[in-house]
């Protein structure tokens, strides 16, 4: 289960712009690290280059080394599909798969990559909705569709789909900026569950968010628009909120930026 | 600063509460435009008849011009420019609808009045064959085989081939082959059908060919490929990306993504692509002139022999120039036209069966 990221000297490129230049850092197992920093600063890509998802756009590149406890993600012979299934992957907006039911939805990851036993679905289902904290207000109707479902919980069934494949990674990309108060909480007090069996990374605008569910925090930042982003620092979130180390990260966390 | 310690006076005049004009005003009711109506069209027709026109057309056309210029003017003396305006913009709109379903309709009247008489029982499941062109007898059962058999096998030829160079297009294609593909697709969809049948015919004389119904869903398929192939373009271009990303970040391979997430997704709008693009080609004559030949005979062999089809069938018996082949040809075009209209009823009821549900 969950397991350590080491980064080392990773930049990653939209064609032949440089988004990120040369990230190096450790991310603790059964722990939540955040990420945060201004818009366009390379934090999701960045993220996205932990699971091999920044491929996916048209002209993403990667250099660099992701080390998963031992294994490198991008060494030659590495197959983007397993690291998918290793390092899951919650979005900003939540997308469940509108054509699925909610118990559909749940089940994707394990039915579309054809492991799965079929007497073991319906518990699959089960565990990963309530550790999605979901189950018992979804428990009635779960072959009606995802998509009726409320912001909120629509989030929350992302997760689930994402950890019913049993994930040592959870990476989550401002997971909150589309949800109200409430069902932030509700994904806060999620996170901090389920710390305890994966590795989290989340991408957060949101510095009381990140102060509240992390226990390290890494700060993003550019030199200017169209200059690639960089890290700046990455500590104990304590201290990255009480004494960081850089004046450009006081700056950022007490709003006198720029 | 205040004004107070340095004298300065606010010279901005107060807003006068009487310069602001009511916030309601004059206003015509709200069946204003069925007067409009019905003045511009007696206004019409009166001029029409004082001029001594005779063309239905001319009347129609005068009404509308008159009904514009009338609510446009009456709107402005008794409301305002810009409500003038707006009513302008929606009889413009209601005039072009007119415009454009009346042929519709008039075609839709003709075609049923005239078919009913001839369109029975015996009709449908009657051939040619042994009737002579002045018979008030003979069916169409022979033709509905053949445009049944040409249009299921050039659908089963089209509907994989388009909906893979779709797939190909959206989902994998880059670079120079792609743009290739979409252009030689976009060449494809201006073909006139009668090329279309002269690009068969060319390759049956070569090859030393016979005429076919299989010849004929070639030449049909030519036609079809490039509609399918624009339409699922179109659909799968729907399908958002984060269902994609969603899926790729479960660690599901690419191919089972667009089997098993994007095509469903659009599976609607796919299917109702598809039924249209049956729908053109369920009327093409030209094709079938030349590569299936015709036939007044029931051959429900597609791969030998002559076959006739619907449109062919029509154009054949117009040709005979007798008042029973005249019926004749009605009947079957109302046969094709029902033909047509069940299938984009068929495809529509799997468009809404299939959409993605959003109900709770």
């Amino acid at each position: 289960m969950a397991k350590r990221i080491d980064v080392s000297g990773l930049s990653a490129y939209y064609g032949s712009h440089k988004a990120i230049d040369d990230i190096s850092m450790t991310v603790e197992p059964r722990s939540v690290t955040a990420f945060i920093g201004p818009s366009g600063c390379g934090k999701s890509t960045f993220l996205r280059t932990l699971n091999r998802m920044h491929e996916v756009t048209p002209g993403g590149r990667v250099e660099g080394k992701v080390m998963l406890d031992d294994e490198n993600l991008y060494g030659s012979s590495v197959d983007p599909v397993t690291v998918r299934r290793t390092v899951g992957m919650v979005f900003q907006r939540p997308n469940p798969f509108p054509t699925m039911s909610i118990f559909d939805n749940v089940a994707a990851g394990l039915r579309l990559n054809g492991s799965y036993k079929k007497n073991e679905l319906a518990g699959v289902v089960e565990r990963s909705l309530r550790g999605a904290n979901l189950w018992d207000e979804v428990k009635d109707r779960l072959n009606k569709p995802g998509s009726g479902l409320s912001g909120g919980q629509q989030q929350r069934l992302c997760i689930a789909r994402a950890i019913a494949v049993e994930p040592d990674v959870l990476l989550m990309d401002e997971p909150c900026s589309a949800l109200d108060p409430i069902s932030t909480l509700a994904i806060e007090d999620l996170i901090s569950e389920l710390k305890e069996r994966f590795t989290i990374v989340i991408v957060t605008h949101n510095m009381q968010q990140a102060a509240r569910v992390s226990d390290r925090t890494a700060f993003f930042n550019l030199a200017a628009v169209g200059q690639p982003g960089k890290l700046i620092e990455i500590d104990e979130t304590d201290r990255i909120f009480s004494n960081p180390s850089v004046q450009a990260t006081e700056d950022y966390i007490s709003g006198r930026f720029g | 600063m205040s004004h107070a310690t340095t004298g300065l006076k606010d010279h901005r005049p107060a807003p006068a509460p009487a310069a602001r004009p009511s916030l309601s005003s004059r206003s015509l009711p709200r069946l204003a435009p069925l007067g409009f109506a019905a003045v511009s069209i007696a206004l019409g027709v009166g001029v029409s008849l004082a001029a001594g026109w005779h063309s239905r057309t001319q009347w129609g056309l005068l009404s509308a011009l008159i009904f514009l210029a009338v609510s446009y003017a009456v709107t402005t003396a008794v409301e305002n420019q810009r409500q003038a305006r707006d009513r302008l913009a929606t009889s413009v709109v209601w005039v072009c609808f007119l415009v454009a379903v009346v042929p519709l309709v008039s075609l839709l009247w003709t075609t049923v009045s005239r078919g009913v008489e001839r369109l029975d029982g015996y009709f449908l499941s009657h051939s040619m064959a042994g009737v002579l062109g002045w018979e008030a007898s003979g069916g169409v059962y022979h033709a509905l085989i053949g445009t049944l058999e040409q249009v299921g096998i050039a659908t089963v030829l089209s509907a994989p081939i388009g909906l893979l160079t779709a797939v190909y297009l959206v989902e994998y294609g880059r670079g120079a082959l792609a743009r290739a593909v979409t252009f030689f697709v976009d060449v494809m969809t201006g073909i006139p059908s009668i090329v279309a049948g002269l690009f068969i015919l060319s390759i049956m004389l070569i090859a030393g060919l016979e005429p076919s119904g299989l010849m004929g869903a070639l030449a049909l398929s030519i036609l079809m490929i490039p509609v399918v192939v624009r339409s699922t373009e179109e659909m799968l271009k729907l399908v958002p990306n984060e269902l994609r990303e969603a899926a790729l970040a479960l660690g599901v391979p690419k191919w089972r993504v667009i089997l098993k997430v994007v095509l469903p997704t659009a599976i609607g709008g796919i299917t109702t692509g598809v039924m249209l693009a049956i729908a053109r080609i369920a009327g093409e004559t030209a094709p079938i002139i030349l590569v299936v030949f015709g036939n007044q005979l029931i051959n429900t062999n597609p791969f030998a022999g002559e076959q006739s089809s619907l449109p062919f069938y029509i154009y054949e018996q117009y040709k005979i120039g007798e008042v029973a082949a005249y019926d004749r040809a009605w009947a079957a075009a109302l046969v094709l036209i029902a033909f047509v209209m069940i299938l984009n009823l068929v495809a529509r009821g799997i468009a809404r069966w299939k959409a993605p549900k959003t109900s709770r």
